[in-house]
């Protein structure tokens, strides 16, 4: 397999972006990207388009995005793997790569969930699982989904409703300072408190919004970026799992199998040591859909141990200066988590940390030159964790 | 329809006789909308023949389960042929006797086709056949507690008027 680098990434401004269609979306983070790139449009030999769909009024996203792109004929293929949609869209660009079928391939999300009203949004998404035996019948909702989660983790390990606020709290922090975020206020644990049930013990500051919003990815080979002289971060491991879509064929219920099984194979590939990762990475992002899935996702990703999780936010170790910074942009939480287009927002972001062009408040310190991001779709049904690093590394 | 959906409708009505055209303004951001012309009404017909004794068992106040007879792996929901050894010869098996919730939520923000429900308890019960079932759960809310003891009971969702099981505290 040939090594892949990215070359140019960007997101859109995220929210309800009432103000532009699906073309004009895809567009604005494609125009962005490819500027970075400093590439052309024919250059492109493939793309990859993430979008779940349902509640936007197209049915066939890739062709609509080619279209609007002005990359015809290059060959497209839309890909769902519902909240994780965008991250199998950059492996998948990845692998045509790698495996020598094209030199640059972009991945690219979209995702119009405000065309529909609030309630047909929250419908479709409870119909994210298992439809016969777990939505028809039993109404779950996606907040439902976590939240069985949240009560099994608290009860397991004592953990109370303000410890999850606190990563409310820290993801709202950094979305101020990040112009794209659908949300840019600061937030207190007494605020995230007072707000209303959404699926007990899950309050609406536990979970992140509906979502507009677009976000691209553009891939080359090893070949291309040496002749084209582009400054590249690299994707140097890609682990993937799935979960039952029927929750109840689950055994725990206090963190996500899928994605502790893509962690470990993210890990090998990428030569990182599954032990102490986080000293070894400078920063990640972490599929923080509702506060319990980021304090799980610090345990299956071996950033803290079992029922630990809660006591590094509390410590503060995910903020900046702590043993792992995570969700510098906000997080699915505040920048908001237009579901097909999170992943490539998460290693779009990834990308200009390591090149350090995020600046301010919000960039990390690069010190191995190395960041995860971490996607999950549905709960815990698809999983992927990439690892990026600015170091092309010897292994493929 | 909604009533969020109906207001549009309306808006958009007002809008087709003043503008010609069905637009609608977003208040916040007062970005002009196309309200959609053409509605979409979905039903879905989905193939339960090869599992249809569950549905018979419902009837006699019972929730089967089916188990392989090969290698006795146990399917909830019921699976018509065994996955793990690859034999089709499955027997039904009935979750009866004493399970332990295993953990639970209220919803309180309901889909759309859930919203003439009050907040309802949804959790997962871990039965003695070895397999787990997710179920609302037919108690008073403040009351549930992670491990406690339940079992499954069929009756009549209404208004619907379709059977179906809960999961009931002991
Ligand atoms: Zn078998």
């Amino acid at each position: 397999m040939r090594k892949v680098g990215i070359i140019g990434a960007s997101y859109t401004k995220f929210g309800e972006r009432f103000d532009a269609s699906m073309q004009e979306l895809a567009w604005e983070a494609f125009k962005d990207a490819i500027n970075e790139a400093n590439i052309e449009p024919a250059q492109i030999e493939y793309s990859v388009v993430s979008n779940m769909g349902g509640w936007s009024s197209e049915s066939l996203p890739a062709v609509i995005v080619s279209e609007a792109l002005g990359i015809n004929p290059r060959g497209s293929v839309r890909v769902e793997a519902a909240c994780a949609s965008g991250s199998s869209a950059v492996k998948l660009a990845h692998d045509v790569v790698a495996s020598g079928q094209a030199e640059v391939v972009l991945a690219i999300g979209v995702e119009k969930m405000r065309e529909s009203p609030s309630r047909t949004v929250v419908e479709y998404i409870g119909r994210a699982g298992n439809f016969m035996w777990e939505f028809e019948n039993f109404g779950l909702t996606f907040p439902g989904y976590y939240a069985l989660y949240a009560t099994a983790y608290m009860s397991k390990f004592g953990a109370k409703e303000e410890d999850l606020c606190e990563v409310a709290v820290k993801n709202h922090y950094y979305a101020s300072f990040n112009e794209k975020a659908q949300y840019r206020n600061k937030i207190s644990v007494e605020k995230c408190m007072y707000s209303p049930y959404v699926a007990w013990p899950l309050k609406l500051y536990d979970c992140s919004p509906i979502t507009d919003g677009a976000s691209a990815v553009i891939l080359a080979s090893e070949d291309f970026i040496k002749s084209h002289g582009q400054e590249a971060v690299w994707i140097s491991g890609t682990g993937y799992a799935t979960g039952t879509a029927n929750l109840s064929k689950r055994d725990d219920f206090t963190g996500l199998d899928a994605a502790r099984k893509a962690a470990q194979q993210a890990y090998v590939k990428a030569s990182i040591d599954p032990e102490r990762p986080a000293s070894q990475l400078d920063l990640a992002e972490v599929h923080d859909c509702f506060t319990i899935a980021e304090i799980m996702a610090y345990e299956d990703l071996g950033f803290a141990k079992k029922g630990e999780g809660i006591k590094l936010i509390k410590e503060k170790q995910t903020y900046k200066g702590g043993v792992i910074p995570v969700n510098l942009d906000g997080g699915l939480k505040a920048k908001g988590h237009p579901i097909g287009a999170t992943g490539e927002s998460m290693i779009a972001e990834l990308y200009h940390q390591l090149l350090g062009k995020v600046k301010g408040e919000r960039q990390a310190e690069i010190r191995n030159g190395k960041a995860l991001a971490h996607n999950v779709g549905g709960t815990g049904h698809y999983a992927y964790v990439t690892i990026l690093s600015l170091d092309k590394g010897e292994r493929s | 329809m909604s009533d969020e959906t109906e207001k549009l409708k309306e808006a958009a009505e007002e809008a087709k006789k003043n503008l010609g055209s069905p637009l609608i303004t977003d208040q916040k951001t007062s970005s002009s909308l196309w309200f959609d012309q053409r509605e979409l009404n979905v039903r879905y017909m989905i193939s339960v023949e090869r599992i249809k004794k569950f549905y018979d068992g419902l009837l006699e106040g019972k929730v089967f389960a089916t188990r392989c007879t090969k290698c006795g792996v146990v399917y909830f929901p019921p699976q018509s042929y065994c996955s793990s050894c690859r034999s089709d010869s499955m027997e039904w098996l009935e979750l009866a006797g004493t399970g332990e919730l295993i953990t639970y939520t209220v919803i309180n923000v309901k889909p759309q086709s859930f919203s003439h429900y009050p907040d309802y308890a949804v959790g997962i019960a871990k039965m003695p056949q070895g397999v787990n079932v997710l179920a609302w759960i037919d108690s008073d809310i403040k009351s549930l507690k992670v491990g406690m003891k339940v079992k499954l009971e069929v009756k009549k969702r209404e208004p619907e008027n379709y059977l179906t099981y809960w999961i009931k505290p002991e």
